[in-house]
């Protein structure tokens, strides 16, 4: 009855999730449809609906669906290498959620990870495992200050967590710029320096070519790094903490209700700021994982919007339901339409549609509620059906 | 014209998984105090909210002078000229008095709010009932029982003439009490009608012409005052006879628990301490009772003991080991059991399972706990242990959501939890809040075993019966001071209702 | 350095009559109860829509064009809140969530409109500005500068002098109170947040405009939403001090534009985004020091369920 029970409660919960996906992507395809129109339209050549269609369909709506496999030689690269942050930055809103927080700072997080890793490889040549570390420090810590303004003086961490994702980007970029002589600023890219070769090697994480053989579907992953395995890894230690563990129960009690928390002693002050500074080292190792795997390097010179793994980790959390072991799944179909929207047809569609697809999923998952408590009244008149009979 | 002023026939409102009101028939005199008597949860409250507009039934009609009528809102019952006074008061707290008496029915001039007049006529309104009010003073600044004055001058300032009153008295003194009763009185005598909901025999019988009795959603008929007795009313509200008593044995008192001395707490609310130097002793084997109205200090007091908040001065010894630098965990660790006085807020996880919640107070234990990993199948047979043993009812027993459990039952939980730690002291605050007497009755003997095993039971309590039929000693608790200690078997409700109001002191009472 | 003291005049009127007229529309949505996090998003609408107004009444006579495209950019606003409205108050959608969809979708939806109206892969639309700007003594001032004023006038007078705003106040304080009173709370919230969109619309399109001839719509509008959010809590909720706070933060916010051509200060040779940084610091600073007086409206946050029991 206790599995049962548990099926059923996590059915309906990736139901959910399945229906805000499913409205996402059909407004998805609504738009692809007009901006499709509107070419045909402006062409002044005469065209049909099924033309129309068409277009929309099989060069946007299905290279959207296929994702990487529309290109997997290039692709499955990718999609692998920015799933690995995206689902570092989704356990990071994720983790915070079961506490009871809001952690919109991830971005911020993430861009001070990113410093971290960095400034370990580039400045100290430290090897990449503690690159990783720094970013996670430098992450944790950044983390850490919404926390504590939440702790200590009772300010929304929504609000500090916005500030700071500002402050942090403008900090950083203005340490690696450095007046344009900054150690870690390359004047010729205008990024940081690439690593991976020459005096920076050892800082790179290995690639999956010590894992898999050249052949088959191994030969297209010969180049991408193995970040992905260790974010697999951490979900499912942060699924078994957060589940099985005391340090868990009182995390999760503290996000249902702080004052019950509080009278059980569980120190309410200091779990905010650990699980703060938790989220915060995920975020910060998922941009180690990023940036020390020579996919990208650093822009300081873009000072005006945050980086965009941040955000879209809110869509991968509130997908999966805050679920580490779903937070696998929804990361990777994130980075897949993300992926898949670079494929479309330029000329028609641009590649924000991706990213129209996931805001409209936050959106929906903000009242997911509703359709999870629709789907249990579904399951509820079924059980009555049974039991009458 | 028809007889009844008022006629709810055959209503019927359904929440989901209860029926709220079941086929419930009302009918309202003008110029009578016509009393609705029920247990919490009977269904009173939702009966009103429906001839106030707020809920729609699923069946049944309202007339109002023998012609049916639609409410579907509070604006059509204004316009029918019914008005209520809600028992959680329905004011803004950072709207002056006048503001939230013109608010809904607000004059205006060239779009501008027009307040000049209407300050007048809520001048007036005070005088002539004499309801004294501040109209500019904040509502947030005034007392308990001027906000209740300011509800009913919003119900006179509409001119409404069915004046309904939901537990009116629940937070006035014994004395403010008498006040409201004549005020009511005079409304009835000018040929208001008034419907008067509580649960508070006594009052019934003072003030009521007649009474219409509500139990589990059902109306169970209406009865003249004149001809009837507090018995029989109660026994046709709980649908059988109530002991009022309850047996105690008779035990000898041992050694001293718990030792409060000159307790003193910061308020959070305004400058002034919430709690003024509190000192007494609880000792084994009896059950001490802190009476008073509600908000006099009674809750900043324990949570204070119980180390929520902080005090500002004082000392508090446990078997005389100082409690004041412990924190929650160490204080309930040193011997302290605590039934919160908020369930909701503090008592449960809501959202967790029962099983979950039933070890809210010890999964830290080595019981429940190994190299950081709960032990899920001690949990479990706890859980099992704790169900059978103090009756607690739910869908799917362990695993069901503590949320969706009923009132009774989730108390019951933490009843139990409390009581089995065995801790040499437990501290219950309003155990029995919003419960039906079938679980006041559970908890009280539950309370007394405690006491009878040997151990020493702190309570507060706002239900001046409660506080007769349980304690050993009652300490009256008035604007943050104990201003007298009592022995129940001499002292008269009469008597503490005087304390609770600040009419007497006693002489500080000297502690050994 | 009268010259350098103009430039700083100047560029704290336009951002502070931008912040200003955003943190004021703030105020009414969550004076009515509802947090609107989605600022920066309904700027980016309004901004994006204001400015293809602009194009298109190019060649109108100046006052024309100004007063369409201005209400452009808050109709824009106000359709764009009109999200946020429906699932925060019909479906009782958790409002901070919903919030940062709308800011991450806003973004999303200018790039795509704004590629689409250049036939380009690229997201900046060009317009010309010089029907917004005058010369007065000396000094550059766009006509937001007045709307600004106007707006801040009557916000007040409708905030505690009228009916409308009496209500509005009591739903973010007691929803449950003003239902018992017959107001019709899901109505007030509506006007509060759909107030939030028309000004939050017309102050993106304040900030875009003025200033430049071309804007980028990959950025946004850069955190002033936010900025904005953070200027209303600074003024507590309230108009006349959030008029104060959005001067206050204008004044560094203006320093990053201008602290090249400063001579003592660029002198100092920090880079434009310490200046950058300094409101948002100033502003945690600020909150931090305040946090025990906020006067933040009660039921702030809260879905209200009439059915709930």
């Amino acid at each position: 009855m206790d599995i049962l029970e548990r099926m059923k409660r996590g059915l309906s919960t990736i139901l959910s999730a399945l229906i805000c996906v499913i409205i996402g992507l059909a407004f998805g395809f609504v738009i692809l449809f007009f901006l499709s129109l509107s070419s045909y339209a402006a062409s002044g050549n005469e065209y049909t609906l099924k033309q129309v269609f068409d277009t929309a369909f099989d060069e946007g709506f299905m290279r959207l669906m296929k994702g990487c496999f529309y290109m997997v030689r290039r692709g499955l690269k990718t999609e692998i290498s920015q799933a690995a942050p995206l689902i570092m930055t989704g356990l990071s809103v994720g983790f915070a959620f079961k506490t009871g927080l809001f952690n919109i700072g991830a971005a911020g997080q993430y861009t001070l990870g990113a410093f971290g890793a960095l400034y370990c490889a580039i400045v100290l040549k430290l090897p990449w495992y503690l690159c990783l570390l720094g970013s996670v420090i430098m992450g944790a810590i950044w983390g850490a200050i919404p926390g504590f303004f939440k702790a200590y003086f009772k300010i929304n961490e929504v609000i500090t967590a916005i500030m700071f994702n500002w402050i942090g980007l403008y900090a950083v970029n203005t340490i690696i710029y450095g007046g344009g002589t900054g150690a870690m600023y390359c004047a010729k890219t205008t990024k940081t320096w690439a690593i991976g070769k020459g005096v920076y090697e050892g800082t790179t994480i290995p690639n999956m070519n010590i894992l898999f053989k050249n052949e088959g579907w191994g030969a297209y992953v010969q180049q991408t790094s193995i970040a992905i395995f260790f974010a697999i890894i951490v979900a499912v230690i942060l699924y078994v903490i957060i589940n099985k563990t005391t340090f868990g129960y009182e995390i999760r009690a503290c996000g249902y209700s702080q004052t019950a928390a509080r009278y059980a002693g569980i120190n309410e002050k200091r779990n905010i700021i650990l699980s703060m500074a938790i989220a915060g080292g995920l975020a910060g190792f998922g941009a180690g994982l990023y940036y020390l795997s020579g996919v990208a390097e650093w822009q300081p010179l873009v000072s005006t919007s945050l980086p965009g793994f941040g955000f879209d980790g809110i869509s991968v959390a509130l997908l999966a339901s805050s679920n580490p072991i779903g937070i696998i799944f929804s990361a990777l179909f994130i980075a897949h339409i993300d992926v898949g929207g670079g494929y479309m047809n330029a000329s028609f569609f641009p590649r924000e549609i991706a990213d129209i697809v996931s805001g409209i999923i936050i959106y929906l998952c903000a009242f997911m509620l509703l359709f999870k408590s629709a789907i249990a009244r579904v399951f509820a008149s079924r059980n009555d059906l049974k039991g009458g009979k | 014209m028809s007889e009844y002023i008022i006629e709810m026939r055959n209503i019927t409102k359904v929440f989901p998984g209860i029926r709220a009101n079941d086929d419930i028939t009302l009918q309202l005199k003008k110029g009578e105090i016509h009393a609705l008597l029920g247990e919490n949860g009977a269904g009173k409250s939702t009966l009103m909210s429906v001839l106030f507009g707020l809920y729609q039934p699923e069946s049944g009609t309202i007339l109002k002078d023998g012609q049916v009528v639609k409410i579907n809102n509070p604006n059509d019952a204004n316009a029918l000229k019914i008005g209520m006074v809600h028992q959680h008061f329905k004011l803004v707290e950072v709207f002056t008095v006048l503001e939230n008496i013109i608010l809904g029915a607000e004059t205006t001039s060239m779009g501008m709010l027009e307040k000049k007049a209407a300050r007048k006529r809520v001048v007036e309104l005070s005088e002539k009932y004499g309801l004294k009010v501040n109209p500019d003073a904040m509502v947030e600044d005034i007392s308990v029982g001027m906000q209740q004055r300011v509800e009913i001058l919003k119900m006179l300032y509409r001119n409404n003439d069915i004046l309904i009153f939901d537990e009116p008295t629940a937070v006035l003194t014994p004395q403010e009490i008498d006040d409201l009763m004549e005020i009511m009185r005079g409304f009835a005598k000018e040929g208001k009608s008034i419907l008067f909901i509580t649960h508070k025999l006594n009052e019934i019988m003072a003030v009521a012409d007649r009474c219409t009795v509500l139990r589990k959603g059902k109306c169970m008929g209406t009865v003249d005052i004149k001809n009837t007795t507090k018995e029989e009313l109660s026994r046709m509200m709980v649908g059988r006879d109530v002991s009022f008593e309850v047996e105690k044995k008779d035990i000898e008192v041992g050694n001293t628990v718990l030792e409060v001395r000159n307790v003193t707490v910061a308020s959070k609310v305004h400058k002034n301490n919430a709690v003024k130097s509190v000192s007494f002793d609880v000792r084994e084997g009896e059950i001490v009772c802190i009476a008073g109205i509600e908000g006099n200090g009674q809750t900043e007091f324990i949570q204070a003991l119980t180390g929520l908040e902080k005090m500002a001065s004082g000392s508090v010894r446990l078997y005389g080991r100082e409690l004041k630098p412990l924190s929650i965990r160490q204080r309930a660790r040193s011997g302290m059991a605590h039934i919160p006085e908020d369930r909701h807020k503090h008592g449960l996880v809501l959202d967790y399972t029962l099983e979950q919640n039933l070890v809210l107070q010890r999964y830290w234990t080595d019981e429940f706990k190994k190299w950081g990993f709960i032990k899920n199948r001690a949990v479990r047979a706890h859980a099992k242990r704790l169900i059978e043993k103090f009756d607690v009812r739910s869908g799917q027993g362990p695993i069901t959501i503590a949320r969706s459990m009923s009132g009774g039952n989730q108390q019951k939980a933490i009843i139990g939890r409390e009581i089995d730690r065995n801790e040499p002291l437990v501290v219950a605050v309003q155990p029995t809040r919003g419960l039906d007497v079938g679980a006041i009755e559970f908890i009280h003997q539950q309370l007394v075993q405690v006491r009878d095993s040997g151990r020493a039971v702190l309570l507060v309590s706002l239900e001046l019966d409660e506080v007769m039929k349980l304690s050993d000693r009652i300490l009256v608790m008035y604007e943050g001071e104990i201003v007298g200690e009592f022995d129940p078997k001499v002292t008269t409700v009469q008597e503490l209702g005087l304390y609770m109001a600040g009419g007497k002191r006693q002489n500080k009472a000297k502690e050994a | 350095m009268p010259n350098e003291l103009l430039l700083l005049v100047k560029y704290t009127l336009l951002y502070a009559s931008v912040l200003m007229m955003v943190a004021l529309g703030g105020m009414f949505s969550e004076r009515s109860g509802i947090i609107n996090i989605a600022l920066e998003g309904i700027m980016v609408i309004g901004g994006l829509i204001g400015v293809l107004a602009t194009q298109m009444t190019h060649g109108l006579a100046p006052v024309l064009q100004v007063l369409f495209s201005v209400l452009a950019a808050g109709l824009a606003g106000v359709v764009y809140s009109l999200l946020l409205a429906f699932a925060s108050i019909n479906l009782k959608a958790d409002q901070t969530i919903g919030g940062t969809a709308l800011n991450i979708l806003a973004t999303a939806i200018a790039m795509v409109i704004a590629k689409r109206v250049n036939g380009s892969q690229s997201s900046k639309l060009d317009y010309t500005n010089s029907a917004f700007i005058y010369k007065i003594f000396g000094i550059d001032v766009n006509v937001f500068l007045f709307i600004g004023i106007a707006f801040l006038i009557l916000s007040y007078i409708i905030l505690y002098k009228t009916r409308l705003g009496l209500r509005l106040r009591s739903c973010g304080e007691h929803p449950q109170a003003a239902d018992s009173v017959g107001i019709n709370v899901y109505k007030m919230r509506y006007i509060g947040v759909l107030l939030s969109g028309f000004l939050g619309g017309i102050g993106g399109f304040a900030y875009i405009v003025p200033a430049v001839q071309s804007w980028n719509f990959e950025v946004g509008v850069a955190g002033m939403g936010f900025l904005a959010l953070a200027v209303m809590i600074f003024g507590q909720w309230h108009p006349l001090k959030i008029a104060l706070a959005a001067v206050f933060f204008s004044v560094f916010k203006s320093l990053a534009n201008i602290a090249d051509s400063i001579e003592f200060l660029s002198k100092l040779q920090w880079p434009k985004e310490i200046y950058n940084m300094m409101p948002f610091i100033a502003s945690m600073i600020i909150l931090a020091l305040f946090s025990r007086h906020s006067r933040a409206p009660k039921a702030e946050g809260v879905p209200y369920d009439k059915g709930s029991r």
